[in-house]
């Protein structure tokens, strides 16, 4: 395939600006071969992200030498193959953590609970979650961080459960999305202001693709600490809470 | 009001019309999580035999959500047209089958219905529809809608050009448009998905594609598919609006989810009315649909995940969109489990949505939970290129590296146009010719002119 029929594209240069697959070249109407074979190769790596588990021995070291607490907690699904069809079982803990997770003499403390969880990648919360968990809590300000709960066969709203059997004020959950073919390693953060079974998506907010070469760490944390100040002032998250760290100075 | 059927010795019973629909649609994942499938391949023969004997007219007297306690339902009986169900109103489900299917159904005739079709009774008779009578039924109905460029006239099909970007960086995402155009996309919208939902970056995204435009004098119109409540603070704050998009779903409940209501929706659509942005045309609104949207915000109340996406095509052509596309196969393995589930879907969603009078693309795609892969996505492009669909997405390389899942690209467009011999939208196929993309007969014929214009624009983007 040294001689390809088909031509590189004049605007090639473009591809400085965007790791989207363009400027792919055609043959007639249809893909080089190579761009054919590479797109199977990452589809590959995608399948095969979605299928690996989260190694909580790993995961609590990692956590432990960043100086976190953790629990481990799993939800009702027994499989990834059962996680998959019945994202139900996802949504809801196992009994037997629901009893070992349940936080006696709740206070109004204004605790932040933390849950890390594998979702659709076990990759992104293996490689990003401590060190956005690190940025996040410089200047926290009056957020009292709980014990991290790293969770598996885990969907976002088994946090609703977490939280509220935590007496947490809000929690954030670390979750791996749904791989994709350049970016098997996404790291989702999805927080819920007062947490408790039943909380409908429109009442999260969530920031997406965080890993260093998509959102890094400190802008992941800036936006979250942003929105963890507003929704304690609104007393709420979700669609009634605009993102507007955008237009906030340390961004720019 | 129960119904009932006898095979072989054994009766099966069916409680009320929402059972019935749900039992007798075509097997997936969705409805067995919701626990209302069929339990055996013979008991949802059975419902189809139930539901083929069934009266139309018994839709105007049964809801499958209450209409006291839902305004989908509501907005379905209020806005029903007796006037034009006359014509079928002596059929029963199983013939309406067969009238659809009759070679005399013109394009008039089919779109003299649609008024008169309640959203459940075209859920109806799709499931009892194979997927080529669904193919041959849509590809006689034409809807065509138009704001800058006229969408849905026969011999053609547009595309969406998708130029998302992680971070949405200005000229990461312009790259990905002037990739889009070149292969000769973006006729139906340039429409970004933002990865921020701040209001502040939905206007800057705005302004870039209208940039864009303006410097190119392009008859294209943009979209940033960000919540409709963003859409209307960004018209509020002077932003290029041309399209409000939102996510709608088939029940109230599902669209409290969604954070919107009909009377939301009407106050986006008329602030964009009038900004009167459109040159040709006014329809100005676009709308993502997809099976599994209700039941994933537990809002599907008993009813099944077709039925439910049908009735999302009831809220939609209250507000005369210019585009209406299922994400067909986006929501996951646990709504659509695999390629059969999701081809069958893709056609049962571009018929029904087309006999209700919309004018439907479709994102044709998966992700990687999903057991599907490219194969199927050819197989349903081709599929709806032969029932007519009036757009297709164009994602470089398929891959969206913002939203991480695989739909159509731009190649796909190319490959579907030169087998089926379909054209662009009028006024993009000139406007390609004008910039010396195409030439007259439509084939690329790039001159280096073409380049000296088009590829600066990424590169002197603002930042």
């Amino acid at each position: 395939m040294s001689e390809d029929i088909s031509r590189t594209e004049p605007w090639h240069v473009l591809t400085q600006w965007t790791s989207a697959r363009i400027a792919m070249g055609r043959v007639g109407s249809s893909l080089p071969t190579k761009a054919v074979m590479e797109f199977n190769a990452d589809h590959a790596l995608a399948r095969d992200a979605v299928y690996a588990s989260l190694d909580l021995a790993e995961m609590q070291e990692q956590f432990a030498q960043a100086g976190f607490t953790t629990l481990v907690a799993r939800s009702r699904a027994q499989s990834r193959s059962e996680y998959l069809r019945r994202p139900d079982l996802g949504r809801s803990l196992d009994p037997v953590c629901a009893a070992e997770l349940q936080l006696k003499n709740i206070e109004e403390s204004g605790m932040l609970s933390v849950v890390v969880a594998d979702g659709l990648s076990a990759l992104a919360p293996r490689l990003h979650a401590a060190p956005l968990l690190k940025q996040l809590c410089e200047g926290l300000g009056h957020w009292k961080l709980d014990s991290v709960v790293l969770a598996t066969q885990a969907r976002v709203a088994l946090g609703d459960e977490i939280g509220e059997l935590r007496g947490a004020e809000a929690v954030l959950v670390l979750i791996g999305e749904r791989p994709g073919l350049r970016s098997s390693d996404s790291l989702g953060a999805y927080l819920t202001y007062r947490p408790r079974v039943g909380r409908m998506d429109s009442e999260r907010n969530c920031i997406s693709n965080i890993r260093p070469v998509g959102l890094g760490y400190e802008q992941a944390a800036f936006r979250l600490k942003h929105l963890l100040e507003r929704a304690r002032i609104l007393g709420a998250t979700g669609v009634s809470l605009k993102d507007e760290s955008d237009d906030l100075p340390a961004l720019q | 009001m129960a119904f009932s059927h006898t095979i072989n010795g054994t009766t099966y019973r069916f409680e009320d019309l929402k059972t019935l629909l749900a039992r007798a649609t075509p097997a997936r994942s969705g409805d067995n999580l919701a626990g209302i499938a069929a339990a055996s391949e013979i008991e949802r023969a059975a419902a189809c035999f139930a539901l083929a004997d069934l009266p139309m007219k018994h839709f105007l007297n049964e809801a499958v959500i209450p209409y006291e306690s839902d305004d989908v339902t509501r907005l379905i009986v209020d806005a029903h047209d007796a006037e034009a169900f006359q014509a079928i109103s002596h059929l029963t489900v199983g013939q309406f089958r067969e009238w659809l299917l009759d070679s005399q159904r013109t394009s008039e005739a089919l779109a003299s219905v649609s008024r008169g079709l309640m959203p459940e009774m075209v859920a109806a008779v799709s499931k009892l529809m194979r997927n080529q009578d669904l193919i041959l039924a849509a590809s006689r109905i034409r809807v065509i809608t138009r704001f800058r460029s006229t969408i849905g006239l026969p011999g053609t099909m547009a595309v969406r050009l998708q130029p998302n970007h992680p971070t949405d960086d200005p000229r990461g995402i312009l790259a990905s448009v002037i990739d889009g155009v070149l292969y000769g996309c973006g006729d139906a919208v340039i429409g970004i998905n933002p990865a921020s939902d701040s209001v502040g970056s939905a206007i800057r995204l705005l302004q870039l594609i209208d940039d864009f435009r303006q410097r190119f004098e392009a008859p294209i119109q943009s979209c940033v598919l960000t919540h409709v409540t963003n859409t209307i603070e960004a018209i509020r704050q002077g932003a290029p609006v041309d399209l409000v998009f939102q996510s709608i779903a088939g029940s109230e409940k599902a669209n409290a989810s969604f954070g919107v209501t009909l009377s939301l929706l009407r106050e986006a659509q008329e602030a964009a009315l009038e900004l009167a942005r459109g040159t040709i045309g006014s329809d100005c609104m676009y709308f993502e649909t997809g099976q599994g949207s209700a039941l994933s915000a537990e809002a599907n109340l008993g009813v099944d995940q077709q039925t439910c996406e049908a009735r999302a095509y009831a809220v939609a052509r209250a507000y005369r969109p210019l585009l209406v596309n299922t994400v067909v196969g986006f929501i996951g393995p646990e709504y659509l489990f695999d390629s059969k589930q999701i081809i069958r879907a893709g056609l049962e969603d571009h018929f029904c949505g087309k006999l209700l009078g919309l004018p439907m693309g479709c994102d044709i795609c998966y992700t990687n939970h999903t057991e599907a892969d490219q194969d199927d996505m050819d197989t349903l492009l081709t599929l709806l290129g032969v029932a007519g669909v009036n757009f297709i997405m164009g994602v470089p390389g398929a891959d969206d590296i913002m939203l991480n899942y695989q739909s159509t690209s731009f190649h796909d467009a190319l490959y579907i146009r030169k087998v089926l011999g379909l054209k662009r939208a009028p006024e993009f196929e000139a406007w390609l010719e004008a910039m010396q993309i195409v030439d007259v007969r439509g084939n690329f014929t790039f001159s280096r002119t073409t380049f000296e214009r088009l590829l600066p624009a990424a590169t002197e983007v603002s930042l």
